[in-house]
């Protein structure tokens, strides 16, 4: 059974179509990376997998269930958690509390209107853990309009992790970071125990491709070229559309 | 943190002590106005301040359950009775309310609000048979819950300062739970928190009812106090004095709501027997708040203190501080 996949899938905003027909197979486990240059279509891809856009046709596995019907919010509870490419965070909260409540969004919880949420061990507890992961957990409760970029892409993270997902779609998790936390970044990557499947769109090659097992060429809202690291990188084909001479 | 339970217990023994200390019945029910008002901006303010939800359209809602409560005790029905058939009327009327406006947000759910607060007046004034139309319902009595009779201003007073501090406690209550925190993550982040499993739609909609619910009981008390309605209650200028009260007292937090409440009607009915022009007295202490604290007097306040203190401590020691 394959963690995530993607059958036909086609979607157009009028005569634009940024999603032409694409296939997709991630098994278990898998480290997927999708290139593409820009306006290829990755992030539309990325947002009909979650459901966040609804497909004009094809349909979307995950773990095996079909859920092309079924709403972005419930997909959450399903398994499949996301970062953005534009970091969209609660900028009057502190980090700890944006954290909470990505872990709050799957718990039956997030409906009772009489605990005081701050008094609820388990969730610091989990939350604080959560940063610690990350790197974070000695400014669990800086507000985050005082933190950088870099610390934010990593909360963006930490939000994505403590939801234990079982598929994790991380849009250019390495965007705009310097060498330093592009680093960082990778090594919190790396120790994702395998039990997650990762699919990442990613421009900085020299950290994605040492990440990525199986990489997908996106151009025109079509793959291109699909395969292992070195079948992708020596084709041609990547070579004239991404890569360049 | 002690310093905040002295102000509340002094703040508690000022309330209470209203009567004793107040120069006569006028001020008591000054008193009492300011409790009702506060209570019907504390309801605005669950979805203009933490739902990020702009309504233009709430004393549409507060006329509802006027007008329900008065045509209740029309038709013969005891007080308890005509509370709660007013109550019942007004949640099912926000319910379709809410499903309505929820299906826009921004500028959309104002222009829907306000669109449905005018068709409201508009039927209190012409729904004669029902409503009395211009010359609105008369109330003929108060109740008197537990042998006390409302009919004093000072039993009202109280009534009144007991079901505002079971509402202060509601939201103090509702704004530091998890429910709490999920709306005003849908405020700041509606797209975010429906990718992180939020059913952003449902919880706008149980906050629109439990702003609704607090706008009722606020009506409630307001048709007991004057005994009348009229279709001029559910004008648009009434919606627009309430969220006034939101705004410049501070919207989004406990008390603002509470201190605009106050000003609006203070200005309304005290300094409106000095000055003949009050009206403009109130635009101009608006255009003063927000020009000086446009994020209302309660938060402004905090932050001029501050600043005149330099009580606002560096990131470094404050995180030390959360650590410690």
């Amino acid at each position: 059974m394959s963690a995530l996949t993607v059958t036909n899938l086609r979607k157009a905003f009028g005569g634009l179509r940024v999603t032409n027909d694409v296939n997709l197979n991630v098994e278990p486990g898998e480290r997927r990376l999708i290139i593409g240059p820009n306006g290829a279509g990755k992030t539309t891809l990325f947002n009909l997998i979650t459901g966040e856009l609804t497909p004009d046709s094809g349909a979307v596995h995950l773990l095996g269930q079909d859920i092309t019907n079924v709403p972005s919010r419930r997909r959450a509870h399903l398994g499949m958690a996301r970062t953005y490419q534009i970091i969209t965070l609660f900028a009057r909260d502190t980090i700890l509390h944006n954290v909470t409540l990505a872990q709050l969004g799957l718990s039956p919880a997030r409906w009772n209107p009489l605990i005081d949420l701050k008094r609820q061990g388990h969730f610091v507890e989990h939350a604080q853990a959560a940063l610690d992961r990350v790197g974070l957990g000695h400014i669990a409760n800086r507000p985050l309009a005082q933190t950088s970029y870099g610390e934010r892409r990593r909360v963006e993270i930490a939000m994505a992790l403590i939801q234990n997902p079982r598929v994790l779609l991380l849009d250019e998790p390495f965007a705009g970071l310097s060498i330093d936390e592009r680093r960082d970044v990778k090594n919190l990557l790396l120790a994702i125990p395998r039990d997650v499947t990762i699919v990442m769109i990613e421009h900085n090659m020299d950290v994605a491709l040492e990440f990525a097992e199986r990489i997908t060429l996106l151009h025109f809202g079509e793959v291109i070229v699909e395969g292992n690291r070195a079948e992708v990188v020596a084709d041609p084909r990547t070579r004239e559309v991404y890569l360049g001479h | 943190m002690t310093t905040k339970l002295l102000a509340l217990i002094v703040a508690f023994a000022v309330l209470v002590a209203v009567p004793y200390w107040v120069p006569g019945i006028y001020y008591v029910n000054v008193g009492s106005q300011i409790l009702f008002y506060a209570i019907f901006a504390l309801g605005l303010n669950v979805l203009v301040g933490y739902a990020g939800l702009v309504s233009l359209g709430h004393a549409g809602l507060f006329g509802v359950t006027a007008y329900a409560t008065g045509y209740m005790l029309q038709l013969g029905f005891g007080h308890p009775m005509a509370i709660l058939i007013a109550l019942i009327i007004s949640m099912v009327s926000m319910a379709i309310f809410a499903a309505l406006s929820l299906r826009s947000t921004g500028i959309g759910f104002i222009m829907i609000t306000l669109a449905l607060g005018e068709i409201l007046w508009g039927l209190a004034y012409r729904w004669i048979s029902l409503t009395g139309g211009d010359n609105g319902l008369s109330l003929k009595t108060r109740p008197a819950p537990f042998g006390f009779s409302l009919s004093d201003a000072n039993t009202f007073y109280y009534a009144t300062l007991v079901i505002f501090l079971l509402s202060l406690m509601a939201m103090a209550v509702f704004v530091r739970s998890p429910f709490g925190a999920a709306l005003m993550g849908t405020r700041d982040q509606p797209r975010r928190m429906n990718a992180l499993g939020y059913h952003v739609w449902a919880i706008r909609f149980y906050a629109c009812m439990f702003s609704g619910l607090l706008t009722s009981i606020s009506a409630v008390l307001f048709v007991y106090y004057t005994q009348f309605i009229s279709p001029q209650t559910l004008a648009l200028t009434a919606s627009a004095e309430v969220l006034l009260m939101v705004i410049s007292g501070g919207a989004g937090t406990l008390l603002g709501p509470i201190v605009g409440a106050a000003l609006v009607v203070v200005v309304k009915t005290v300094v409106s027997g000095f000055i003949e022009r009050w009206n403009f007295l109130l635009g101009a202490i608006f255009v003063a708040i927000v020009i000086l604290m446009p994020e209302g007097l309660v938060p402004g306040t905090v932050r001029l203190w501050r600043m005149a203190w330099r009580k606002r401590p560096s990131p470094v020691t404050r995180d030390a501080e959360a650590k410690s």
